[in-house]
């Protein structure tokens, strides 16, 4: 307990003295900074941060711990985040899923929480459909969904979120009446496009990323990719904007963030550290070996998309009879 | 064949024998403290695995989890306290008999056939990966659905004696069970606005809650009740050994070959192996009142297949990177940090990785005996202390086990608020197997029969329209029927006597 008591006044002084002259901060981090991971480990976001974390430390000379706090479709985590201490031993992995919490009534956690360090990438969503069946074209599915409303099953995550919500918008940008789709919930993307390979579902939005061994075994086919550009490990694969001419783009944003009073210079320190091990050929290969983009945005150019979502992602939900809030 | 010779070469590796070695006594104590999963064990290798070349740190993750499978049964056996949830199926029929002056029996069983089942669960996992693989990959939600109403269908044989209040309690687990977002709408029930409960309530918690807590109370209430008698020489837990494993031969084959193929269906492992083969033992067993009453039987099926489920949950995962389990959710992860892509590629290009994380499951299953023969040498001695002395322990592991699940305080909260109603359920006959059950199973009857009805638009008819859903029905419904067919064919036969 005294220990405690000892640390937290010693913690104090510092903060103090680094608000008169910045002096502390040449000390910063002389103890563990905790890295909080709103999902479990295992997922995307974990192997995200996990392979940050050991690059990050050789640049801090510090030891960065990262630490799962899953459960409430990450709003537990966020939230942890969120309000934690600003002394820039507590920050955290943010995704876009921030973009729908408000929308869905579930919590009133917003990006607008959070100080931004630096997106580190994105996973970008696709059109995936049965290797075997019918629809050799993403034009080929759109007819089909045209020609039988309310037949067509789409999957690819639960309603109101991420791969969900990048169908929508796609359907948007077609004008197509979303609800001619049978949207079909999964518990995650790697079992959307397997209920796809099964036969249960015509067609999966989730990520490229989770299609990937399913490609590789033939059994689904992505027809189009909701990124800007083509996917270097899939130079076949077209984009949504080269098969049907929208410009619609979605994909899961990851990122690293700390609690909104995050001091200038920490943030900017933590920014700026990571942007050297991110173009680092250890994390630019890991990235490329999952499918995943690796994207180093900084935190006013990511700011601005992730408000930009939030407003689009609103809209999508709120026409699509999905907000509550 | 070269490919082989390389993978015997790279298990023989000194570093690579160290690895298993330190992260099998890991997975020893992490299984063995209550409310520490073989999941968690595997997420803190996690770090080091990063420093590992990919077979060493393939085989951390594999010997430490088969370890942690097994260490579950030591505290589930002598304290009523399972260690993972793999071992909450039969954790009341173990420590009955633990009671009765037979936990050296007990566990010898758990240790020999925990380690047989595991390599039953390998050779399956060698032999037939891509065959499985590819037939699991071809199941939809209808099938899912069958399967997870036969499982539930499998509470029947869990209820206890009292059948009403064993479907009280089972239908309390699936009221627990509908707690947190609506799988299909994604609207929260039952959360009162508290975000932690989005997720539903947190099962490991709940669990440690469930089993651990009332015994502790009722310890606490009569100071002077026995525990378990003290085993009088530890060492002589593999008397017998030999006998057991040629009487429960067909059990064991049986429940291994079920545990690997629940093991490898997704979304299933090992603890939903244990429940399906412990109710399968009761309904085959040759002498059911033997079987309740003083048998291992079920004790023998049920560790079999949770060990054999570890195995069979890398099929999918070593195939279609589609993980069985969420341990193999983790090591798909794992992988490919290593650069070694799981799917079906994985066979050609990396056949020597392959074909050494095989080698490690045997060489991690075999060890499994000696260390566990220590293990439990370790852990009896814990029955000599006077009982009351050891719960104050007990509740702060059963704390710090529902603590560590999400890293929160709300999971002790929950654990103790499931230990308070599990022990008012035992003290008034309501058995607290079912309502666990009843957690595990509710959620995936619903996910799939919503999605299913989803998929059909709510024809019911279309239910069997597949060929292997329709199969799946047909069994369920059978099972279903079986008492009423079996009682009118005995009506018949009263009646031409």
């Amino acid at each position: 307990m005294s220990m405690r008591i000892t640390r937290r006044a010693t913690l104090g002084a510092g903060l103090a003295s680094f608000a008169v002259g910045g002096k502390a901060l040449a000390a910063w981090p002389d103890r563990p900074i905790t890295l909080i991971v709103p999902y479990p480990a295992g997922g995307g976001t974990d192997i995200v941060a996990r392979t940050l974390a050991p690059l990050m430390e050789r640049e801090l000379r510090g030891s960065i711990n990262v630490v799962n706090r899953a459960g409430g479709g990450g709003i537990t985590g966020h939230e942890a985040i969120a309000r934690a201490q600003p002394d820039g031993y507590t920050i955290g992995m943010i995704t876009n899923d921030l973009s729908f919490y408000t929308h869905l009534g579930q919590s009133r956690l917003t990006h607008r929480d959070f100080a931004k360090i630096g997106q580190t990438n994105e996973i970008v969503g696709s059109v995936t459909v049965k290797a075997d069946g019918p629809y050799r074209k993403l034009s080929d599915l759109l007819d089909a969904i045209k020609a039988n409303p309310g037949r067509l099953r789409g999957t690819g995550a639960a309603p109101g979120v991420n791969w969900h919500v990048g169908f929508l918008g796609m359907m948007d940008a077609l004008r197509l009446d979303p609800r001619s789709v049978i949207w079909v919930p999964a518990q995650g993307g790697t079992l959307g496009h397997q209920d796809v390979a099964a036969g249960g579902s015509e067609f999966s939005t989730s990520s490229l990323a989770e299609a990937r061994a399913l490609l590789e075994a033939q059994r689904v086919r992505t027809l189009a990719l909701m990124g800007d550009a083509r996917a270097e490990q899939f130079p076949d694969i077209p984009t949504l904007k080269e098969e049907v001419g929208i410009d619609w783009t979605f994909a899961v944003v990851h990122g690293m963030g700390g609690p909104r009073a995050l001091p200038a210079e920490i943030r900017t320190r933590l920014g700026e550290t990571l942007s050297k091990v991110h173009a680092s050929d250890e994390f630019q290969s890991a990235m490329r070996q999952r499918t995943i983009r690796a994207v180093n945005r900084q935190p006013d150019a990511w700011e601005a998309i992730l408000e930009q979502q939030l407003n689009t992602y609103g809209r999508l939900l709120r026409e699509a009879g999905l907000a509550r809030g | 064949m070269e490919a082989l010779a390389r993978a015997v070469g790279m298990i023989a590796d000194p570093e690579v024998l160290l690895t298993i070695l330190l992260s099998s006594v890991f997975g020893l104590v992490v299984g063995f403290i209550p409310g520490l999963t073989a999941t968690m064990a595997t997420a803190l290798l996690v770090p080091f695995a990063m420093f590992l070349d990919p077979v060493s740190a393939i085989a951390a993750i594999v010997s430490a989890t088969a370890m942690a499978i097994f260490a579950g049964d030591i505290p589930g056996t002598l304290l009523r306290l399972p260690g993972t949830p793999a071992s909450a199926a039969y954790v009341d029929h173990s420590y009955r008999l633990a009671m009765a002056g037979r936990a050296g029996e007990v566990l010898g069983v758990n240790l020999v056939f925990s380690a047989l089942g595991g390599i039953l669960g390998t050779i399956v996992l060698v032999a037939a990966a891509p065959t499985l693989a590819d037939y699991a990959l071809n199941l939809s939600s209808f099938e899912f659905f069958w399967l997870a109403v036969l499982g539930l269908s499998c509470a029947v044989f869990v209820v206890g004696d009292n059948v009403a209040k064993g479907a009280a309690a089972l239908l309390f687990g699936l009221l627990l069970a509908t707690v947190g977002r609506d799988y299909t709408s994604g609207f929260p029930r039952f959360t009162f606005g508290e975000p932690d409960l989005l997720d539903g309530i947190p099962f490991v918690a709940a669990l440690i809650g469930f089993f651990a807590l009332p015994e502790i109370i009722r310890t606490m209430r009569a100071p002077d009740a026995d525990g378990a008698k003290p085993v009088a020489q530890a060492a002589r837990i593999f008397a017998g050994m030999g006998g057991a494993v040629l009487r429960w031969r067909w059990n064991f084959l049986r429940s291994g070959l079920l545990g690997t193929a629940v093991g490898a269906l997704p979304g299933a492992g090992a603890d939903t192996a244990a429940w399906t083969s412990y109710a399968v033992s009761r309904r085959m067993s040759k002498d059911p009142q033997a079987w309740s009453r003083d048998s291992v039987e079920g004790i023998v099926d049920a560790t079999s297949a949770n060990n054999a489920a570890l195995s069979g949950a890398w099929i999918p995962a070593l195939v279609f990177a589609i993980p069985g389990d969420t341990i193999t959710a983790i090591a798909i992860a794992v992988l490919y940090l290593k650069n070694v892509t799981p799917g079906p590629s994985i066979f050609l290009e990396n056949a020597h990785v392959l074909y050494a994380v095989f080698l490690a499951f045997f060489v991690a299953n075999l060890l499994m005996i000696p260390l566990g023969w220590l293990a439990i040498r370790a852990a009896v001695p814990i029955l000599r202390l006077p009982r009351k002395l050891l719960m104050a322990p007990l509740l702060l592991f059963a704390c710090l086990g529902a603590y560590a699940v999400d890293n929160s305080l709300f999971g002790v909260g929950v654990m103790l608020a499931c230990g308070l109603v599990g022990y008012w359920m035992e003290e008034n006959g309501y058995p607290v197997g079912p309502a666990v059950l009843g957690m595990v199973m509710g959620r995936l009857v619903e996910e799939h029969l919503m999605t299913s009805l989803i998929k059909v638009q709510g024809d019911l008819t279309r239910f069997f329209e597949r060929p292997v859903a329709t199969a799946l029905a047909v069994f369920t419904l059978l099972v279903w029927l079986w008492p009423l067919l079996r009682w009118l064919r005995r009506a018949a036969q009263r009646r031409t006597a």
